[in-house]
């Protein structure tokens, strides 16, 4: 079902030197960063930083003020989406199944019918949806209702995710179940994602590196690597605690000063 | 302060409730039969007069007998007929209008002024203006019903289509969707409730607009039998007439509540 891995991630993005502006109101300055393929980078930074901004001008819903966004190498075969969201509020058609939901988005590249229905099955078994195919989206609750988002984005196959606060509209409970899913897709197919978070426990549990944005004008202030395993990295491990620790330090005069700010929009 | 515990141990009183209105079943009915009653009472026991009310009995008699003799259908299928073509056109029309209002900045910097300014205008008083474009016969008519049920669906639906989550939009082009595509699986839906629920005001309408244009200009119609009847002044009648009109207005919003319920069942 699954195709190759070293076919999975053949893209990788650079971000050159972007800086936004919303009239006037500088947002993003001079950020460039790596992704590479095949790893998830967390962004991180206090609020109001232009975390999931720069998520928009990654996948190109937005246009940067200065600077851009490059692909290098191709997307593998059978991508039907390269760049492919995960949105914080799930994003999910109220009028539509969840069956409908995942077909709404192969319905533009012509899949139908008996090839739709094989990849939505196996896509639904692979988050464990199997049960929930017919069932609307006001029925299910919040951490469904992001497991259907997340089959939807990964039937098209993305050779990068952009994950936009996936987890922060979930308890506590839920977050960590996702995050574990997260973790299984991921390690039986290893995808490229960017995971835009404010919540630094879902940062060193799911990142692979994590960069440190600074409070508006955001930019770019640290990125760190943490080499352990994604598989090998649990609730309350000692190694991430300190690492959690870490990013808090330099968070914190950030955080303070972004949070006491008043706001001009 | 209390004198001891167990003294002081009383139920917190309850101020929440109310403000959430219930479906109550048959209220309408009980109300509805107590008015009739009383009329019914009143015009028996004399304390009001004949000129003042009919009979709640004479008018259903005068029903019964509009039914037995084939009167009814003959003033009903016109104004049915006028009802549906008219607002049908009135209201396909208003629906892309407002599609396209919603959709395109240049259409909406473009007609929301015209649409204000022909949102006003008492219909009734185009009438002659529409019986030279479109003859005295049902053209006229169509035309008043379709203009007036045309302006207020507008409305509804470009509201409708802007209050479509933008996110879901967002979240199509985040997937390559065509516009097209957004436009009739994403914008569409998303709008379907507000024109839904403008469709009722514009049916009404529709009503009062029918009654208006019959009363001016036709041989048979509920509006043509109201108009006899009060220039004879046969209230029961009038009545009859205008107790059809009623059922006709429930009748539309039940219908239009089953298509609610069937095109909307998504929602909670």
């Amino acid at each position: 079902m699954c195709p190759p891995l070293s076919a999975v991630s053949a893209m990788e993005l650079t971000l050159d030197k972007i800086t936004h502006r919303y009239d006037g109101l500088s947002v993003l300055k001079d950020i460039s960063l790596h992704i590479p393929a095949g790893e998830i980078l967390c962004i991180i930074g206090p609020s109001g930083c232009g975390k999931s901004t720069l998520l928009r001008l990654i996948g190109g819903l937005e246009r940067p003020s200065a600077g851009q966004v490059l692909q290098l190498g191709t997307p593998p075969k059978g991508c039907l989406n390269p760049l492919t969201y995960v949105f914080q509020d799930f994003a999910l058609l109220p009028w539509r199944t969840v069956e409908g939901n995942i077909s709404l988005v192969l319905e533009d590249h012509g899949i139908r019918g008996a090839v739709a229905d094989r990849i939505i099955t196996d896509v639904l078994a692979r988050t464990k949806l199997s049960d929930f195919r017919p069932a609307l989206p006001r029925q299910l609750s919040g951490g469904m209702k992001q497991r259907v988002a997340i089959a939807r984005a990964l039937v098209v196959k993305p050779a990068v995710m952009l994950l936009d606060e996936p987890l922060s509209a979930l308890d506590a409970q839920t977050r960590e179940l996702l995050m574990e899913d997260l973790i299984t897709l991921w390690s039986r197919q290893p995808f490229t994602g960017v995971y835009v978070t404010h919540n630094l426990s879902e940062a060193v549990r799911l990142g692979h590196r994590i960069a440190v944005l600074s409070r508006r004008p955001g930019q770019l202030r640290e990125v760190i690597d943490i080499d352990i395993p994604l598989t090998e990295r649990h609730a309350g491990d000692p190694r991430l605690e300190a690492m959690q620790v870490r990013l808090w330090d330099l968070m914190k005069q950030e955080a303070m000063a972004a949070d006491q700010e008043l706001l001009h929009v | 302060m209390s004198d001891s515990p167990s003294d002081s141990a009383r139920p917190v009183p309850f101020r929440g409730g109310g403000f959430r209105p219930v479906a109550k079943r048959g209220a309408a009915v009980v109300v509805f039969a107590l008015l009739l009653a009383l009329a019914e009472w009143g015009t028996r026991a004399g304390w009001i007069s004949n000129l003042t009310l009919p009979r709640p009995s004479d008018v259903a008699a005068t029903l019964v007998e509009l039914w037995r003799s084939g009167m009814l259908w003959t003033h009903l299928v016109p104004s049915l007929t006028r009802l549906v073509v008219g607002s049908a056109l009135g209201v396909t029309a208003g629906i892309g209008v407002g599609m396209m209002i919603g959709l395109f900045s240049y259409v909406r910097a473009g007609l929301i002024p015209v649409v204000a300014a022909l949102f006003p205008i008492p219909k009734i008083a185009l009438l002659p203006l529409f019986v030279i474009w479109f003859g005295i016969d049902e053209g006229s008519k169509y035309a008043l019903i379709a203009l007036g049920t045309f302006t207020p669906t507008i409305v509804s639906t470009y509201g409708a289509v802007d209050n479509v989550d933008r996110t879901l939009v967002r979240m199509g082009q985040s997937f390559g969707l065509s516009w097209m595509s957004i436009v009739r699986k994403i914008v569409l839906p998303g709008a379907l409730p507000g024109i839904l629920s403008g469709l009722r005001v514009s049916i009404a309408i529709g009503i009062i607009l029918l009654v208006a244009a019959e009363m001016l200009g036709a041989e048979y119609g509920i509006g043509a039998y109201i108009l006899q009847a009060g220039s004879l002044y046969d209230l029961e009648r009038l009545f009859a007439g205008v107790l059809i009109l009623s059922v006709l207005g429930v009748v539309t919003s039940w219908a239009i509540g089953q298509l609610e319920k069937r095109l909307l069942r998504w929602r909670s």
